[in-house]
């Protein structure tokens, strides 16, 4: 069978699965844009490029599927750079094709040429310039074998238009030996030698702590966590990449760690003697000043990539393999030893941690009256939702009290921009998690900041009727960096305000197709969130005025140790 | 870096070698070098030298040999970060005593009717060549241990150098006698 390349391009997708992509066609993609006519590929046309990117993450998270985008070459491709860098640094599985000038033209500065793969060689896992029509199928099959496999990420496929007009004779890849990738050999299964040490450092250990990262949700292993965490009773916390792979409800979870984690789980982890971190790289919004991290505490370190096996701190135990093959291996060693005690003894340790969960509980000013706290409309937004709704934040104030206040109880419920804190990521993500999971009620929760960045896509929504829900806590400031400036930099506010009500958001959502509506005192969030949740036919926006001056309480300041740790005000003081 | 700040870098640390020799097999692929050079460069890590050549007939496969600076990182982790790359093949790791290492120099340097013979006769004791004879200018080559090179370059400094290359070193692990 004689096909263009643009036609072996789009019937690889398909090949692949492939049931949806997000993009936007210019001049050299062109050619592939036709078959995706005859294609039982959903195309959704977005309005800018990064939109596309950010959507195919937030499908891929909620899904655990590819994410699939398609640009056009110079420009096109870069708007998606953004999505590819944040894509990188959450590990999310994601295939970009960009349109590139004609072969003969690379390299002359041609119209809207770019040399995308030269830009993104350090924000993807690999990418591949065809050069040969024949390469197709081979190179988009590898192309997906490399996104989700090993430590999954992005790769991109950069795409020349005398290439996608040339023919050639259709094949399809037999099998992975098959997709020339000789240097690409993503470890699976543990060590069992180091499997049985980390289960003997387990046995000795009085103040373990299991510090779970996004790596469980990329290995689809909160099952096998929650086996793990229930045979041996020793508490977990969960990164901001990983909220949802334990029940917050689960009387073992402490919540998250971090910069603005729950105190317990800082604290938890700081008194550690033992760190079993699956999936978890020791970022520094989690370490704090590294040289004070959890002094005392040995480390069992489990990651598929190899690489961050001692990069930050090194292990006592180090493991590379998948999360779930590796707690599973972990688990059969414990049951090796079945009359043993699993732990030491873990009621001291649990007593000390009730006791700082009953002192330092999340804490906010009620006050009746004023203005809306925002953790208060994500309460609401949280108890008025089904348990299984999808949360997308955006980065910043928001994003934290999200993470903070909602209660995360099933894995892939939460998609947000962890390592690269990409400011505009909610509204796209979330339209992509929809168009993942259109059984699911969505939920962004974004700032006013974020939302001004990707609110376009909107239009997309509405034209493509996938109806997401905006919540936008608008405390007219870049809240974050407010909160920094009022804490470090003696309230001298640099550069942070941006009005409450230019732009006017109810009257934008109308401009692009969306119902908008405003809550303004404390008595409208109820009646606000009443009427965006009875909308199921197109997309919401809710402006929620909040209350400016509210800081994202605990907080470890950067370069501080996590001794350090700042309880709210009111706690603080109580604690004196 | 110069070679003769690298080579003063060596003198200075020769108890305690700095460096590593990493041997690492690739893909003969465009851009390969330059994800390697970039994946040094975004993780900080230091190189000092590079020297890269096809090693099959079909040239599938090229060697890069790279000598590390393990003090701007743990050498496992620049092992580590570099076999992620696709195209990386396999990483052998040489200790500078368990390597045959070798370099190759280029250099030219005026001589006048009096130095002309000492600059023959000091190639001629290092076992180096004359490639290329001027009116007034020697074009010599040398190949050897990067210590040997470094000495006749040093040795040479007495004579005024027009222009040096040198390769950076390649190398093979020593064999086993058994």
């Amino acid at each position: 069978m004689q096909l263009t390349g643009a036609q072996a391009l789009i019937k690889s997708l398909e090949m692949q699965g492939v049931d949806v992509m997000f993009g936007l066609p210019g001049g050299a993609i062109l050619p592939v844009y036709d078959p995706i006519i005859d294609s039982s590929i959903r195309h959704i046309l977005v309005r800018h490029e990064q939109g596309a990117g950010h959507m195919a993450e937030g499908y891929a998270a909620v899904t655990g599927k590819p994410g699939v985008a398609m640009v056009t070459s110079g420009p096109g491709a870069t708007n998606i750079v953004t999505p590819l860098a944040n894509a990188y640094m959450d590990s999310t599985p994601l295939v970009v094709v960009s349109g590139q000038v004609a072969t003969g033209s690379i390299g002359t500065d041609a119209f809207q040429e770019c040399d995308i793969t030269g830009v993104t060689m350090g924000i993807t896992k690999h990418n591949w310039l065809i050069k040969d029509v024949d390469d197709i199928p081979r190179v988009v099959a590898a192309a997906f074998h490399v996104a989700t496999t090993g430590r999954p990420g992005p790769v991109l496929i950069d795409f020349p238009k005398d290439i996608a007009n040339a023919t050639m004779e259709w094949y399809w890849p037999s099998s992975v030996d098959e997709l020339d990738l000789p240097g690409y050999h993503p470890v699976t299964e543990g060590d069992p030698a180091l499997v049985r040490r980390a289960a003997e450092l387990m046995r000795d250990a009085h103040r373990p702590v299991l510090y779970v990262g996004g790596g469980v949700l990329k290995a689809r292993a909160a099952d096998a966590l929650r086996a793990l965490a229930e045979r041996t009773g020793i508490p977990v916390v969960t990164t901001l990449m990983a909220r949802g792979a334990f029940p917050d409800s689960h009387p073992q979870s402490l919540g998250m760690p971090g910069m603005h984690g729950h105190y317990t789980a800082v604290t938890a982890m700081q008194r550690s003697d033992l760190l079993i971190s699956l999936g978890a790289r020791f970022d520094d919004r989690v370490t704090g000043k590294i040289s004070a991290f959890a002094p005392e505490a040995k480390i069992i370190h489990v990651d598929i990539d190899p690489a961050e096996l001692g990069k930050v701190r090194t292990p006592d135990v180090g493991i590379a393999g998948d999360c779930r093959l590796v707690i599973g291996e972990l688990l059969s060693a414990l049951d090796a030893h079945a009359d043993a005690p699993v732990t030491g003894n873990l009621e001291p340790w649990w007593a000390q941690i009730h006791e700082w969960q009953e002192r330092f509980p999340l804490h906010y000013d009620h006050a009746e009256g004023g203005a809306i706290k925002p953790q208060m409309v994500v309460e609401q937004l949280r108890d008025a939702a089904p348990s299984d709704a999808i949360v997308v934040a955006g980065v910043g104030q928001h994003q934290m009290w999200a993470s903070q206040y909602w209660q995360f109880d099933y894995p892939y419920t939460w998609v947000n921009s962890g390592g690269a804190g990409t400011m505009g990521f909610a509204v796209p993500a979330s339209i992509g998690a929809k168009v993942g999971r259109p059984d699911r009620t969505v939920w962004a929760i974004d700032g006013d900041g974020c939302f001004q960045m990707t609110a376009q896509e909107l239009v997309t929504a509405t034209a493509e009727q996938i109806p997401v829900k905006i919540a936008i806590l608008n405390n007219a400031y870049l809240g974050m960096v407010r909160q920094w400036q009022e804490m470090f930099y003696e309230e001298r506010y640099s550069e942070v305000y941006l009005s409450p009500d230019l732009p006017d958001y109810v009257k934008w959502a109308e401009a692009m197709g969306c119902v908008g509506i405003r809550a303004e005192s404390p008595e409208d969030v109820a009646p606000a969130i009443e009427k965006a949740n009875s909308i199921d036919d197109r997309p919401v926006v809710v402006d929620f005025r909040t209350d400016a001056f509210e800081k994202v309480f605990p907080m470890v300041a950067a370069g501080q140790s996590n001794d350090d740790i700042v309880v709210h005000p009111d706690q603080a003081a109580r604690a004196r | 870096m110069s070679p003769a700040q690298l080579s003063a870098l060596q003198g200075e640390k020769a108890a305690q070698p700095r460096h590593h020799i990493l041997s690492v097999l690739v893909e003969n692929k465009a851009g390969v070098l330059s994800r390697v050079a970039g994946l040094f460069s975004r993780r900080g890590f230091n190189i000092y030298s590079l020297a890269v050549a096809p090693t099959d007939e079909n040239e599938h496969f090229s060697r890069i040999t790279i000598v590390v600076d393990v003090e701007s990182a743990p050498l496992e982790q620049v092992i580590m970060q570099l076999d992620k790359l696709i195209n990386v093949v396999s990483i052998g790791e040489l200790s500078p005593s368990e390597a045959v290492e070798r370099e190759l120099l280029l250099v030219t340097v005026d001589v006048g009717p009096t130095e002309r013979s000492q600059v023959i006769q000091l190639v001629d004791v290092f076992g180096g060549e004359v490639v290329s004879v001027g009116s007034d200018r020697l074009t010599v080559m040398l190949a050897g241990r990067p210590e040997k090179i470094d000495d006749f370059e040093g040795l040479l400094e007495q004579y005024t150098v027009v222009e040096l290359q040198r390769t950076g070193r390649v190398a093979l692990p020593k064999l086993d006698r058994h």
